[in-house]
């Protein structure tokens, strides 16, 4: 399957993270304007997706940094503008739910 | 004897020695009661100090006036709490064993969090409102104040009552042009999330009235040090924002016992069952008011709802029976907007603020999601209503715990939720 045929959400999310592979996330990442994902990428993504499958929401940033080892100021260079947003994206999973 | 500790004495934990202490029997259970403070500070009061609405008294209380007769009340720090083996050391190492425990120690400000905020322009030019003394510096400030640019700005989320740092912004728009001098104050209001508010439709209305008070809105905006030097703030990606004076929301934490306990998430504050009010950890520990990690908004509004929730848990859990009661979110607040005006939100997990009116349906008198100078009344009264009436556990006469759909007008959404 490619990206195209996938179904997505109204934020261009993918509707069923199943249908996620490595493949498609470079995909999605070219959409963001990451046109190559480095171990450091793949660090938080996969962080990113393990959360969700056992918790059902993404992690915060402040979770991210302090599991991934991946500090807020290396966030925003590999994801720049709202990385919580933009790996969620790139990881098949919804915009994090966030907080009211 | 049994023992039931209750951690906190602030809005959450006073509601609670209230509701048990007329439930509880009296020869099987002692409740005790702890908090570092003699003090109880109405905190909603803090936000109209700035601007010399309400002074430092009018928002304090002896804590010991709310406390039922017949419990026990300590007065000290809490050290530790020692969960695996049911029991709380406080500062003089004294030891308290407890059979229930209640985690009511509430979220504060950690302006540490932010590289350059606690530096040399902190309480100069550099204020906070959601504490006693940075509400009352800041009013010092602006009585002398001619002028500039005044940023407001959140750091992060999740931080207490939610709505407070729009209110400030709609206040001061009040109180600089009864100060004839709103033609000199730029008013900026920043924040982390994509609009005005985090929910949608609650969101374009403030995002309106920003607009029309002339306020303006950046969005998107994390904050990731402030200079003192050039007086300005930066994110992480590196957008400056100057001021002449910042209002900083700082990044909000439960308190450090709760990280040093290891019962704490990555803020400090605790996973708690957002149904149950149980501690995701401890079957014997319950959790309340702001010191919760649930997505619930923090507010006393809030504490309230819950409180009924978790006194029927907890009398469950205490005769082994299941747990039946579900807290479903609910969260209800007056909104200052200015000129005598206000706005009424009332909204739960599942569902968004909608107009209607409140709280009987069609009737109201107060107006949700409308600007109305009743809704400004509400907001008044509702000081005396904390004092007198919600500490002390009662029921705020027709309001429910759980969140009602009547009188509402519900609309099809496309809900987007916001970072
Ligand atoms: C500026 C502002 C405006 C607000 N406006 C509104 C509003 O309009 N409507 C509304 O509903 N809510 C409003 N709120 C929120 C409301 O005040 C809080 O949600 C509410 O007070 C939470 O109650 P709590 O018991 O969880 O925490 P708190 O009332 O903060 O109590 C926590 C208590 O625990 C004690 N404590 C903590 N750690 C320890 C320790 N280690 N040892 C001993 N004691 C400890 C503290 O001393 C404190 O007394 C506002 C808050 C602020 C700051």
């Amino acid at each position: 399957m490619s990206l195209k045929e996938l179904q997505r959400d109204a934020d261009g999310h993918l509707t069923n993270n199943k249908e996620w592979t490595e493949e498609i996330a470079k995909e999605l990442a070219a959409e963001e304007g990451i046109d190559l994902l480095t171990e450091r990428h793949w660090k938080v993504i996969n962080l990113m997706r393990k959360e969700f499958l056992e918790k059902g929401d993404a992690p915060s940033i402040r979770k991210l940094t302090k599991e991934s080892g991946v500090d807020t100021k290396e966030l925003y260079a590999l994801f720049p503008k709202g990385p919580a947003k933009k790996a969620a994206k790139i990881a098949g999973i919804p915009k994090p739910k966030g907080c009211v | 004897m049994k023992n039931l500790i209750i951690l906190g004495a602030g809005t959450a934990g006073t509601i609670m020695a209230n509701k048990l202490n007329g439930i509880l029997n009296k020869n099987e259970w002692l409740i005790t009661i702890i908090d570092q403070s003699r003090e109880h500070y109405y905190q909603p009061g803090f936000l109209f100090i700035p601007f010399e609405i309400y002074r430092k008294k009018d928002v304090i209380q002896p804590a010991k006036k709310f406390f039922p007769a017949g419990i026990k009340s300590v007065n000290s720090p809490v050290k530790l709490i020692e969960a695996d083996e049911n029991r709380i050391l406080l500062e003089n190492d004294s030891v308290l064993s407890y059979d229930f425990l209640i985690i009511a120690t509430g979220a504060k400000i950690a302006p540490e969090q932010t590289e350059g905020m606690k530096d040399s322009l902190w309480y100069k030019q550099i204020f906070d409102f959601y504490t006693i003394d940075g509400a009352v510096k800041l009013a010092e400030f602006f009585k002398n104040w001619e002028g500039g640019r005044m940023v407001i700005n959140i750091a992060e989320m999740p931080i207490k009552c939610p709505v407070a740092p729009l209110e400030f912004a709609f206040l001061a728009d009040w109180y600089f042009t009864k100060k004839r001098i709103r033609d000199k104050v730029e008013i900026h209001f920043v924040t982390p999330l994509s609009g005005a508010f985090t929910r949608p439709i609650a969101s374009k209305a403030f995002g309106n009235m920003l607009e029309k008070k002339n306020i303006k809105l950046t969005t998107d905006f994390s904050i990731g040090r402030v200079d003192n030097d050039e007086k300005k703030i930066i994110s992480w990606d590196e957008q400056e924002i100057p001021f002449d004076v910042l209002v900083s929301i700082p990044t909000n934490m439960g308190d450090d016992v709760i990280g040093r306990s290891g019962l704490g998430d990555e803020l400090n504050f605790v996973p708690t069952d957002k149904h149950t009010l149980r501690s995701e950890k401890h079957n014997n520990i319950f959790v309340l008011g702001d010191a919760t990690n649930l997505p619930s908004s923090k507010a006393g509004s809030v504490a309230h709802f819950q409180s009924e929730i978790l006194t029927e848990n907890l009398v469950a859990a205490i005769d082994n029976r299941p747990m039946e009661a579900k807290f479903d979110g609910h969260a209800n607040c007056y909104i200052e907007s200015g000129f005598g005006k206000g706005f009424l939100i009332d909204f739960n997990y599942d569902t968004e603020p909608l107009p209607g009116k409140f709280p009987l349906p069609y009737i109201g008198p107060f107006s949700l999601l409308g600007e109305t100078k009743m809704n400004h009344y509400g907001k008044m009264l509702f000081r005396w209503i904390y004092w007198n009436i919600l500490l002390k556990g009662y029921k705020i006469p027709i309001i429910d715990s759980h969140m009602s759909m009547a009188g509402k007008k519900a609309m099809e959404l496309q809900i987007s939720n916001q970072v």
